[in-house]
Parts: C-alpha cells; structure tokens; sequence
C-alpha cells in the first residue's frame, strides 16, 4: 500500500450518497467513496452492478440524471459544472468505448483539449515533442496523429489513446472505466505502465473500474470496492481482489438479489 | 424549338429550349413542389423582368480562349436542351453568352475563374459554355456574388480523355435568388469533377447534371452547404447513364441552423438498358444543428439494366451526435468549441477533395464564418 497517511497537498475527490437514474431506472443507490492523491482504488463487480454509471454520472454524461448526492474535488461540486469545466477542474474519464468522431484527426483533436485544459495553447514544438514521447511510451504508431479520431481504431488502439490523453492532459483525478476490458496481454502491459507512469507522482488518484482482476496485477490497487445492484457492499485492500479471483461475485449478486 | 421527350424513363421526360412547352409550376409538380414559389420573383412565370445585371468577368488562364458570343452561336444549347420552364426561361431571356475553350490537348497552368457580380433590384438571365476539347485539361471557378435574381444555364464540354474540375461557390448576398442548371456532357473516356459549394442568397435552386455521350466517362459530383435562418437551398443532380461502362459519384454534405432553414437535395440516378457496366453511388447527408431547419433529401435509382457493375445511395438526415460531443467536452473542449470540431470534421472529408490549397482554404474560411453567425 502507498503511503497514504502520509500529509499531502494532493487532491481528493469525495463521492458523497450518489443517486444515479437512467430514464426512470434508479442504478446507483447511494454511493461513498473518497479517493485521496496517491491512492488508487479499485471498483470491482458484476455487469450491471452500475460501475459504468458511477463512471459515466461523475464525468457528467446526459444521459445520467443524478437524484441525489454530491460529487466533491477539492471541495467543489463536480455535479454543478459542464462536462467541460469538470474536465478542467482535473476530472478525467478514460472510456470503454470511445466514440469515432469522423473528420477530427488525432493531433488536433490532443492540441485543442491540451489547450482547453492548460488554459492556454501549447507551444507547438513542445507540444510535437510531449506527443511523440507519449506515443512512443504506449507503442503508438507515428502515423496516428493523423488519424480521424477513434475512426477504424482497434480495440487496443482505442485504450492506448485514452492513456496517451491521460498522459498529456495530467488530470487530478482519473477515473479508468474498463481500461483492460479487450486487451491482449502486450497491449494490457503497455497501457498498465501507462497508468503507473501517470501515478507515480504520487499527486494524482485513481479510481479504477474492472471487472477482472486481471489488470490488478500490473496496477496495483491500495483499496478495493465491491459493486453490487448500485452500491458498495464490501471495501477492503488488495487481498479482496484475491478473494473476486477466488470466489468470483456470485456470494454479492446472490445477496443483492 | 419543339418538344424532345425520352421515354425511357419516367424522370426528366421533358426538355425543350421554349419555356412556353412548359406550364407555369404550381408547386403541386414533383420537380417544384419543395421550392417556395413566391419567393422566386417571377423567374418560373414569366413576370421577372430583365431589368437586373450580373456582371461576368473571367480571368482566363492563358491557354484558354475566352469569347462573348451572340445567342445564334451555334455551340450555345449545343450540349444541353432545357429541362424545366426556368432554364428553358434563362436560354430563352439571355442577351450574351460567355464561351471559354481550351484548345485540343492543352494543359491550363492555372485555374480559370468566371465572377458573376450581382448589383441589385430586377432579374437577369446568363449563359455560359466551357468547351475542353479532346485531352485538354483545365480547373475552372465559378463565382457568385452579390445581390442578384438570377437564372442561368451552364454547360460543360468535356471531350474525349479531356479532364474538366469546375468548382461553383454560390456566396450571394443574403437576399439573392439564383436558379441554375449545370450540365455537362461527357466524351469517351473524360473526367469530369465538379464541388458546389452554396453558402449565400435566399434561395438558390442549382441543378448539376450529366450526360455521358461514350463509354468510359468518369464524373464526381460533391456539394456542400450550409443554409441558415429562412434560407431554401435546393440542389438537384441527374446522372443519366446512357453509355457502358461510365461512372458516376455523388456526395453532398449540408448543415442546416435557424428558423426555416431549408435544403432540398434530390439525387436522380438512370442507368438505361445500354448503360452496361455502370458503377455508380450517391450519398446525401444533413446535419441539422438547430429546431426549425428542415432538411428533404430524396435519392432516385432507376436501373434499367441487370449488367451494372455498382449502383448504390444513401441518404441521412440527424442532429450532431451527443456522444461526439460528450467525448470532446469530456476532454475539457467548451460546447461551442466541440461543436465547431464535430461540424468542420463533418465536412472535412469533402473540403480535402477541393485541390487547389488558396480555394480549400477560402472555402474553409467560409464555412467557419457561417459557423461564427
């Protein structure tokens, strides 16, 4: 486990009795979780235990309507801002299926949400060089910059860019929704050390969401959440992975039912 | 000139140089019933008198012989008869037509631009003929500006293994009314490239069409528009595939904003039993960023033979996507900024077939400008 207890300036993101309604099905039933610089967690359940939804209302998605609590980072509601303004306050959502936006290639699409986030355009020699150490870092072909975002990405593709964009945006907080979900092991490897170059600093959380505890074993959790029918039913550390790996999520499903 | 009709199909049966062959549209018509009528000053009944003037000037590359011809030219109405009461009206009401030729195998070293300059009240009428002669190549531009009613007819040349790319922006003023045939005939073998772009004028009903007189035509057809509050923009293609192993490919793109924005997009497609061999497909799409725009697309396939080598369209119609959106803004991109990406992305497959980098360019800044209203 990393030192937690330890005093920090870091950021902390307070997710307080979050109720989640799609259309009128309420999926999330009152949520509490507060990840802290430095710590990464990790949120592991069954399909359809609203892991996607947790993910998916905190970054503001409208198709999510929120009927109760508060999304706190750094003491500012997250769930009173736009999907951009919560972006720039350091939110950032990696995403299980990222959409293709036919006609932005890749290298406009980074150079306007560097500049949306810093505030500020990057200096275009800087910004050239940041890019390709990232793509080089994730094994990204050169030529992907030129790419219509997302459009004919691989599944493989698709989760290395979301990292190269955590990479490059250096978010306060980000929250991994599936990352490892349709990765080869190569593919799982690279986007882990991704994940782990972005937390070294130690100032960033990370909430993770998974299914598996595959990627746990590259990524390694200081905490780990159970998710069942819209809630936390169990919290531990590392070992309750462990114990998913073992006796998979039927005792949770069985007890929510 | 009496009646020419082509039986062999149910569309476009009839073309004539009298507009009197015509009857005055109601708007009940199929080919009349999506344009307003009333807003067309006269030019589809006859009242429109020709009081106005377009002013053409032309800035020829210098291989191209550039003449003002009188209406008993005998290349005039040569490539193409009328095809409803307005054009037959324009062939009819024109005082002077501009022919630009560009001699046998001639290569232009730069593109040939044709201004047309509206200045105001009244309606005028124009004609203008570009001729390539057999393996000639030349890029043409036309350009619409100003304030205007106006009707016209253009009709492109394009000879044996000649290559002809013709770009028309229609930039009118805001109260411009333009109505416009564009039809080219295509020779053995010859490449023709048209991209319309439409972005001003009150209305504007253009009507692209082709005709291939022997085998191996190649012609590609791009549009692009973008119709704002109360603007109708129409634009209606025929390919008529009446020779083997011809092609032909249509895209256009629009957007629509505001309060009765209004496109029109009919793509009409024969392939005639000769027509064996033909490869053809036609897309339209709209993307409609505001309530209160209307977008009508209508793709026609009539196939008259089994021995096509492609024939396909496609035609759709919808708002900017909310997960397009969400993914930028997602990644701290404002709104406005986000959607300015997703349209210019819309359309940036298109502007990267115009290939003359200052005209793209220009074009490009148009099209960011109508975003900016």
């Amino acid at each position: 486990m990393s030192d937690s207890s330890r005093v920090r300036s870091g950021s902390t993101l307070e997710i307080r009795d979050l109720q989640v309604a799609v259309e009128d099905k309420q999926i999330l039933r009152g949520v509490n979780l507060t990840v802290k610089a430095g710590e990464t967690h990790a949120i592991m359940g069954p399909n359809g235990s609203g892991k996607s939804t947790l993910a998916y209302a905190i970054a503001g998605h409208p198709k999510y309507t929120i009927t109760g609590g508060q999304v706190l980072l750094d003491g500012v509601d997250l769930l009173e801002l736009s999907v951009d303004e919560r972006a720039r306050a350091g939110l950032f959502l990696a995403m299980q299926y990222p959409v293709e936006v036919p006609g932005v290639s890749v290298s406009n699409f980074l150079r306007s949400a560097v500049t949306a986030v810093n505030g500020e355009a990057p200096k275009l020699r800087q910004f050239a060089k940041d890019l390709k150490a990232g793509m080089d870092a994730l094994s990204i072909d050169a030529a992907f910059a030129q790419r219509n975002l997302n459009e004919g990405f691989s599944g493989g593709e698709k989760k290395r860019h979301e990292i190269l964009q955590l990479e490059l945006l250096k978010p306060k907080i980000a929250v991994l929704d599936e990352t490892d979900s349709g990765l080869d092991v190569d593919a799982l490897r690279v986007v882990s050390e991704g994940i782990n170059r972005f937390r070294a600093s130690g100032e960033t959380g990370v909430l993770l969401i998974t299914h598996y505890t595959r990627i746990l074993r590259y990524v390694k959790p200081d905490f780990v959440h159970v998710f069942a029918a819209g809630r936390v039913v169990e919290e531990g550390g590392p070992e309750l992975a462990d114990k998913l790996e073992a006796e998979g999520y039927e005792a949770y499903t069985k007890a929510s039912a | 000139m009496g009646l020419e009709t082509k039986p062999l199909s149910s569309l476009h049966a009839k073309s004539s140089y009298d507009p009197a062959d015509f009857e005055v549209p109601t708007g009940r018509e199929e080919e009349w019933r999506f344009t307003p009528l009333s807003r067309l000053k006269g030019l589809h009944d006859g009242t429109a008198a020709a009081s106005g003037n377009v002013l053409v000037t032309v800035d020829a590359a210098p291989e191209a012989v550039v003449e003002t011809a009188g209406r008993g030219d005998a290349r005039i109405g040569a490539a193409y008869v009328p095809a409803d009461r307005v054009s037959a009206q324009a062939y009819a009401s024109f005082e002077k037509a501009t022919v630009v030729t560009f001699p046998r195998e001639a290569v232009a070293s730069e593109p040939t631009v044709i201004t047309f300059t509206g200045s105001g009240e009244g309606a005028a009428f124009g004609h203008t003929v570009v001729v390539l002669e057999p393996m000639a190549e030349a890029v043409v531009v036309l350009e619409h500006t100003g304030s205007a009613v106006y009707a016209d007819n253009v009709e492109f040349v394009v000879g044996d293994g000649a290559t002809l790319k013709v770009v028309s922006l229609q930039d009118w003023a805001d109260d411009a009314v333009h109505v416009s045939h564009h039809h080219a005939r295509l020779g053995r073998d010859a490449t023709f490239r048209s991209f319309a772009v439409t972005l001003g004028g009150d209305l504007v009903r253009l009507s692209p069409s082709v005709a291939y007189t022997a085998p191996g035509g190649d012609a590609d057809l791009t549009g692009l528009y973008f119709a704002d509050a109360g603007q109708h923009l129409e634009h209606r293609l025929l390919v008529d595939h009446s020779q083997p192993n011809c092609k032909s490919n249509v895209v256009y793109k629009g957007a629509l904003q505001g309060e009765g924005a209004h496109a029109v997009w009919i793509g009409d497609v024969i392939i005639r039993v000769e027509a064996e061999g033909t490869d053809t497909y036609e897309l339209n799409r709209n993307l409609l960023l505001t309530d209160g725009a209307r977008a009508d697309s209508v793709p026609n396939l009539e196939i008259l033979t089994g021995e096509v080598a492609g024939a396909g369209h496609a035609s759709a119609s919808g708002r900017l996507d909310d997960e397009h959106i969400f993914y930028l803004q997602a990644r701290g991109i404002p709104f406005d900024e986000a959607r300015r990406l997703v349209i210019r992305g819309f359309f940036a497959q298109l502007l990267e077939k115009i290939e003359l980098p200052e005209l793209r360019e220009r074009v490009f800044a148009r099209v960011e400008a109508e975003l900016e209203r």
